[in-house]
This record gives structure tokens, sequence and C-alpha cells, in this order.
């Protein structure tokens, strides 16, 4: 994919971002996290059912980076099985950390390839996960 | 611009508008510490060669460089500590702790720095006293109105910042210190954001206690000041026991403690960085600090004259008097800004800036800053000025 491409989608999901808005609803886990530059902020809302993570959502205040990956996060994980997700996450955390990482099991996730040339941004882009790992107990 | 040239960092063509999380160290600074490590490296207090001589001579000559800098009366009102946040911890556990009582109240503001709200919060959990966040004016400013109303018999203590690190605004400390002197009220100052910067004059405020770190006017990290009027700094607690700070100890557990200001420094200090402080002291001396001031309220108009041109942006305090502009371009969130200008080689701060109760003041909890010194230039802003009006490309450097 070229950077074009990523690029367009990354503006896709910040300017109209998947799932965001978090539900109101007990049924749903909330965690929140910020990064330690005290910019980013986002909670992530997770309604999980029999080992699936059933629904998703997110909301917060934060950068073009992180919104855009609440947003692919939100749509990549929705409807995987608790072991799916972890082995996304862990992918995904991998790949952001230039460690070798199986690019077949992130999908749209893939577009986030080339943030680890941008070390600023890195946090950005792994903050939702923070938040998600929390929720399905994946954060020891 | 003033003196940019002894700023070796500038010849890379960066753009350093940071300064109010920590400013850049000219030579001078530099070679006073490096002499220390290469010419005359010993222990402060301790021996009876020469270079350990000197070393006392250097330490305690800055001792007296701050106290001639901020207008104290003693030297042993002079304090060096880690920073700023040693120097707020040890006034509120070390003294406050056995000072307030329970229906007590101190007197702050929502736009405060975390290191003079959060020790204030945690005692107050232990002792019971009121914290009450003054109102501030419409433009976030502080108001001597709101003071006045506020204060009452159980009024103790009010600490606040000389200049504000979220808002730029500068207290009427004058009149602060003379309305807390007629009401017996004790006057802590946060002078971290002002020293280097204008001037700070602890006599003619009126101030009982007063903190800084040395990395924000010039000098190294990991050394600042504490400063006490003598007679509440010798009932300050020492919050640290150990060596260079008692004159004896026996296994009956006797102890005695020396004297002020070395009582209050336990431990082997950061020599080098006293040492640097004392350059960076000489070094503002010998410019001025009312030159000083008045080159950066000056540019600071002409920033605020072009930034207005651009299309896009909102300010958020026009009309504060210090070297500090606080602004979002319209549907970009700071962050983002501020990587793109590092594209510039343009270094500004996004967030919240350490002040994470103003989000309950202005409305939004995130802001670009540039915060000015007397290195910076009018070129420098032109070129952050162009850099903002090509703001569509923003986000072109995502990926």
């Amino acid at each position: 994919m070229d950077v074009k491409m990523k690029r367009d989608i990354i503006l896709d999901n910040y300017q109209n971002p998947a799932n965001k808005g978090l539900p109101n609803d007990s049924t749903y886990i909330e965690v929140n996290s910020r990064n330690e530059s005290c910019v980013d902020n986002i909670t992530v809302a997770a309604k999980l059912v029999n080992d699936k993570i059933e629904d998703v959502k997110f909301d917060g205040d934060a950068c073009a980076i992180c919104t855009s990956a609440s947003s692919v996060m939100t749509k990549e994980l929705k409807g995987k099985s608790l072991e799916e997700a972890e082995k996304i996450i862990d992918n995904y955390e991998r790949m952001i950390n230039e460690l070798p990482y199986d690019e077949d099991v992130l999908g749209e996730l893939n577009i986030y390839n080339e943030v680890y040339k941008q070390p600023s941004r890195k946090k950005c882009a792994l903050l939702p996960m923070d938040s998600i790992k929390k929720i399905i107990g994946d954060d020891e | 611009m003033l003196n940019r040239e002894d700023f070796e960092i500038f010849k890379t063509g960066l753009i350093y508008f940071d300064n109010a999380a920590t400013t850049q160290k000219p030579k001078q600074v530099v070679n006073e510490i490096v002499d220390y490590y290469t010419k005359y490296t010993a222990n402060a207090h301790r021996g009876d060669y020469d270079i350990s001589l000197k070393v006392d001579e250097k330490y305690e000559g800055v001792r007296n460089k701050v106290k001639e800098f901020i207008n104290a009366s003693k030297t042993s009102e002079i304090i060096f500590t880690k920073g700023s946040t040693e120097s707020f911890n040890m006034i509120v556990f070390g003294f406050m702790a056995h000072y307030l009582k329970k229906d007590d109240e101190v007197i702050l503001t929502k736009s405060e720095h975390a290191s003079n709200i959060l020790p204030w919060i945690n005692l107050s959990e232990k002792v019971g006293f009121k914290i009450i966040y003054l109102d501030l004016k419409e433009d976030n400013s502080f108001s001597i109105e709101n003071l006045k109303q506020k204060i009452n018999k159980n009024t103790k203590v009010v600490s606040i910042a000389h200049i504000t690190n979220s808002i730029g605004d500068v207290r009427p400390i004058e009149e602060i210190g003379n309305i807390c002197k007629e009401n017996n009220i004790l006057f802590v100052l946060d002078a971290t954001q002002s020293i280097g910067h204008i001037k700070v004059d602890v006599l003619k405020y009126n101030i009982d206690f007063l903190g800084f770190s040395a990395h924000k006017m010039l000098g190294p990290t990991g050394v600042g000041v504490l400063y006490g009027k003598e007679e509440l700094l010798n009932k300050l607690v020492p919050l640290e026991y150990g060596g260079g700070m008692n004159i004896m100890f026996s296994s009956d557990g006797k102890y005695e403690l020396k004297e002020l200001p070395f009582r209050l420094e336990s431990g082997t200090r950061n020599i080098a960085g006293v040492i640097g402080l004392g350059a960076a002291v000489d070094y503002l001396n010998k410019i001025g600090i009312d030159k000083i001031h008045e080159y950066e309220i000056s540019l600071k108009k002409y920033l605020l004259d072009k930034i207005k041109k651009v299309p896009n942006i909102k300010i958020y305090n026009e009309n504060l008097d210090s070297g500090l502009l606080l602004f979002n371009v319209k549907n970009y969130f700071s962050q983002d800004v501020a990587i793109f200008l590092n594209n510039y080689k343009i270094c500004i701060r996004a967030g919240n800036h350490c002040a994470k109760m103003l989000q309950e003041v202005i409305c939004s909890t995130n802001t670009c800053r540039v915060s000015l010194y007397f290195y910076n230039t009018k070129e420098e802003i032109d070129i952050l000025i162009e850099a903002l009006m090509n703001q569509d490309k923003i986000l072109d450097t995502l990926v």
C-alpha cells in the first residue's frame, strides 16, 4: 500500500471515526488511558460475551494517529474471540515497536506500519491498545 | 536578539520556543560545570586541601549570588534543592504539616502547576485544612478582588505562581504580598516561571517562602532553590536526615543538627549543579533582568501582531503580559500541530502544560504553547508564521 493511500485511510478514520461515542451501558467495561506527555486521552468500552468481544467503542480527545488508530482498532477487534484479539494486539504492538510480526492478522491496522519512523507518534498509536488490554485482562 | 552566540545549539538552525519547559544553556554555564568536573572535583564542607576549599568557596559563593539575585536578607535563607518540586514539598510537608490546623484555609488557584497543588491536596487529606481555589478573571488572570473576598480569619496561606506556566499571567505580587502581610497570612510564591524573566524581590514583595528551578533560568537540571524567612526556615523540619546536616549523633539516640542552611541540605548536594546555577545568575545579571523582560515583551507583541493575521488561529491569552502564547489551529489537535512544526525545526509544547485543573476553567483541554526567551528572534517568529500559513499541510506527514 502506498503512502498516500495509508494517509487517506488514517485521515478518514480521524475525521469520521468508527465506533466513536461511549455506550452508557453497564454491560460494557470502560478503561481510560492517557499518555505520559499528558496529551492523548482515550476511553475504550467493550462488551465481552462468552470469551468474545461482542462490541467495542471509544471516545476521547486525541491526535490524528491516536484517534484513527482507536477507530481502526475497534473495527478490527469487534466480533473477535479474546484469543484472536490478543494475537492482533500483540502483533500490532510488535509492528509499532519494530519487532518481527505477522501482518496477516492485522487487517487495516497495517496502515500504521511506518509509524515507527516518527518516534513521538509511537505512543499515540499504542494508546488504545493499553485500554483494550486492560479490558480483556491481557495487560500482565 | 540578545547574546545568541553564546548558545551552541542555535548553530543547528533549531528554533526553540519551549522555554517555559526548560531554557537552553549558554556556554558560560556549561564551562563552569565542566571546570568543576575537570579541574577541582571534591566534596563540599569536608576537606582541608586546596580543591575542597575551592569547592566550598564556589558553592557558598553561589548562595550569596542567589541571595543578592532575589534580594534576601541572609545567605542562610537560601537552601539548595533538587528543584521547585522539592522546594514546595519541603515547604508543605516540612513546615505547613506542623503549622496548619484542621479548620485553616489555604488559597490557591486552578492555574497553578502540579507541584504547587498536589502537595497541598495530599497534606490536607491528613490535616483536614481546606483548600480554596480562587476564581480567576474572565481572561484567566488573577483577581485581587476575589482574593480580598475569600480572606477570612481562617486564611493562613496564599500559595501562587508569580507567572503561571499554563496561561502566562503575571500576578500582582506586590499587592498580594501587602494583603498577606496586613492579614497575617503566609505568602508562598512559585517563581519557577518568573525567575530569569522578571525581577523577583522577596523583601519588597513580602514573600515568606519561595521556590524555583535553575533549569528554567539557563542553569542545569536537578538543582533549585528554596527561600524562606529565617524564622520560618528555623521551624522547617527536615524531610531528609543524613550526612552534612548533623553536628553529632550517638548510640543513645541523641543527635544534634547544624544551623541553617546546612540542616536542610543533607547528603552530598548537586555541587556541579549549584556551580552552574551561579554561572546562570552571573549571566542574567550581566544582561540585566529588566532588559530581558523588555525584549521578551516586544517579541511577544511582534508574535501577536503576526499570528493574528494567520487564518483559523484561536488565541487564549492575548492580553497577558509575559512571553507565553497559547493558541490552537482550528480543526487540528494541538499535538498534530506541534509535530508538524517539528518539520520546520520549531520546538513548541502541546498539551495541558501540567495544570490539569485549568481545563475546568478554559474550554479547551489542550493547546499549543509558544514560550519565548531573550535569545529568540523576529526571524524565528517569521518562520513559525510561514509554517502556520501552510496549515493545510499539518496532517501530510502522518505516515
